[in-house]
């Protein structure tokens, strides 16, 4: 079983976010920037099916030179390949990126295809469905158990208050939900055995594709702020505690009108 | 192209809340853009209610089955092409947003997920999003016909404006999905979703067992709200993960949202900071989440939610 594992690259959780100087996109200096946490699930996955059947895992990002450290970092803890197309992804929207992730699977080995349930920063949530409609795939979204059986997945797919099983035929996209395993960190073999594995690199122009579908199409970021700071409101002590819930009832009541 | 189209999810004969609310900004957008407010759904029992919220038609496609990606896009590309919508929106449910991509691959639309404001200008949809979990707001143009959002729970509210059922257009679907539904399952029996939720309570490490967090669930279900948690608590196998909030859990945005014994970590923050109305009860006076928090209660959870839980009862009763 090969499986291609996309994976974004996106500003630490803990970054404290500043505006760039065009007023849309986020200031990078000094921003550490890490492997999308929902990636690392579906990179795990990917390594365990590795392990129980053989096969390679790719792992595919689409982005600036800085991705192939993300790259890197996924072949330490267990990816064989690696496969960055340099562009500068953050002039593209979720389809561009979609359609440059699909038009390279294509040329990759797979039988399932893994992506994070939403990356990290973006928030978008939209890059694996689309993939998994421009390769027609049938898909399962926000995953948090897999199964692999002869030509097909059952996965687990988490929505409001409960759980769906479902069955595809393979090749699948899978979208990983945190849960689904529990992420390796790398090991030093890992890391030394990395480094002899060479990253490929296309760009978007060998893949068959037009910058002009790809970038400032469709969904253009017009300006990007910061929310008003909150200044904090009221501090009560709480140390008579029936008067701190009486006061508590009539902020409720009286503001939150939730009473 | 004219109008907009709503994707209308239903539940037992009723139009679900996201839906409702996409459906009520529809309609201002439909005002702005010129055209009809119409809708899919796949039961046609809704018309009526679907026409109270302000929508024209109905497109129902009463042979599709139970929600699957690969049919249910089938059918909304089949009523773009009928209808020709200049905007898409769907409420940001779980399938609001699996349905969203695919559909918007085989239109080559454009997509603004999790939106908080949506206007039409210029000719253009113009959606607000918060983006680095809420750290930032993104202001985004979508330029493509039709333009296509997923709106935020709890974002838009949901207005009735309409009167008449609305009229409904049966569509046959023949799109098969590869995808086959083999079960779903309700884990906690009747537990309500943070995702939804007007009121979420959440327990953080400061329970200090599992066993407490009966606690926070008491307050919550004398509020009639919902359990949240932050993922210290999660980790520890204290309340399964379903109930996190958080960057890597749920974002939310309830009318009110109660912590407890919750620290107020940066990730923690970036799941309810855009709640409308935030309490906070900790021990520690100087804990990072008393900066979002409206009303701050610095003192000890053992006492005060009980207390809290009491109160909320007996204003209940009067
Ligand atoms: C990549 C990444 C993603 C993350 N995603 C999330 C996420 O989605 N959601 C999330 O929540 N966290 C997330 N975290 C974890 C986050 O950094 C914090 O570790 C976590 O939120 C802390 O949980 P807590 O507030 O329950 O615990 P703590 O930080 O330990 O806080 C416990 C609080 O309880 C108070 N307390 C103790 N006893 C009492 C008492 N008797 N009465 C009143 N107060 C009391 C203490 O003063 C303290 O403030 C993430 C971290 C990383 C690195
Ligand atoms: N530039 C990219 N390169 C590779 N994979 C990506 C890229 N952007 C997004 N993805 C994948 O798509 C998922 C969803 O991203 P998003 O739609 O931006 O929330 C991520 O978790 C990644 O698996």
């Amino acid at each position: 079983m090969n499986s291609v594992v996309c994976i974004a690259q996106v500003p630490d959780t803990e970054s404290r976010i500043k505006i760039a100087a065009d007023g849309r996109r986020i200031d990078e200096t000094g921003i550490k920037f890490i492997v999308s946490p929902y990636d690392e699930f579906a990179l795990e996955e990917a390594i365990r099916l590795k392990e129980k059947q053989t096969g390679d895992v790719t792992v595919v990002a689409f982005g600036p030179d800085r991705v192939q450290q993300a790259l890197r970092e996924c072949l330490a803890r267990g990816a064989t390949k690696a496969l960055h197309i340099k562009g500068d992804a953050g002039d593209a929207d979720a389809l561009g990126i979609a359609k440059v992730l699909a038009a390279a699977i294509k040329t990759l080995p797979h039988d399932v295809v893994f992506f994070g349930k939403q990356g990290v920063g973006t928030d978008n949530s939209l890059v694996g469905p689309m993939v998994a409609e421009l390769l027609d795939y049938a898909q399962v979204n926000v995953v948090t158990h897999v199964e692999f059986g002869e030509g097909k997945v059952t996965a687990h797919r988490e929505i409001e208050g409960a759980e769906e099983t479902i069955e595809c035929p393979l090749p699948a996209v899978i979208t990983a939900q945190k849960g689904l395993n529990e992420p390796r960190y790398a090991s030093l073999k890992g890391i030394m055995a990395a480094k002899k594995i060479t990253i490929d690199s296309k760009t978007v122009a060998d893949l068959g594709l037009q910058d002009a579908d790809i970038f400032n199409q469709r969904v253009t970021v017009i300006s990007l702020e910061l929310p008003p700071e909150k200044s904090g409101g009221r501090k009560i002590d709480g140390a008579d505690a029936a008067a701190a819930a009486r006061e508590i009832v009539k902020y409720i009541r009286e503001e939150a009108k939730a009473l | 192209m004219a109008g907009v189209l709503v994707f209308v999810e239903t539940k037992d004969g009723k139009i679900k809340k996201v839906s409702r609310e996409a459906l009520s900004i529809g309609r201002k957008l439909a005002e702005a853009a010129g055209g009809d407010l119409i809708g899919f759904a796949s039961d046609r029992a809704v018309a009526e209610d679907a026409g109270r919220c302000g929508a024209k038609k109905l497109y129902v496609a009463a042979n599709i089955g139970p929600y699957l990606p690969e049919t249910y896009a089938a059918a909304m590309k089949q009523v773009v092409g009928d209808a020709q919508p200049s905007i898409v929106l769907l409420g940001g449910s779980s399938n609001g947003r699996d349905l969203a991509p695919r559909l918007a691959a085989k239109l080559d639309a454009g997509v603004a997920s999790d939106v908080d404001r949506l206007e039409w200008t210029g000719g253009k949809l113009r959606a607000r999003r918060p983006v680095y979990s809420g750290k930032a707001f993104a202001t985004v143009e979508v330029s493509s016909a039709p333009a296509m959002a997923t709106t935020r729970p709890n974002a838009f509210p949901a207005e009735e404006a309409g009167s008449g059922a609305a009229e409904v257009m049966e569509i046959i679907i023949e799109a098969q999905s590869k995808a086959k539904l083999l079960d779903t399952k309700v884990p906690e029996a009747g537990e309500l979703s943070i995702a939804e939720a007007d009121i979420i309570v959440s327990g953080g490490r400061g329970l200090k067992e599992a066993a407490n967090f009966s606690l926070i669930r008491d307050l919550a279900h004398a509020l009639g709200g919902a359990v949240g948690a932050s993922r210290a608590t999660v980790d520890a196998g204290w309340i399964d993960h379903q109930h996190q909030v958080g960057q890597t859990g749920r974002v939310v945005s309830p009318n009110l949202y109660i912590a407890a014994g919750v620290s107020g970590a940066i990730q923690h923050l970036a799941g309810m900071s855009s709640s409308k109305h935030i309490v906070a009860i900790n021990k520690d006076p100087e804990a990072p989440i008393f900066r979002v928090a409206d009303l701050g209660v610095v003192g000890d959870l053992f006492q005060i939610v009980p207390a809290l839980t009491e109160e909320v009862k007996r204003a209940k009763a009067h």
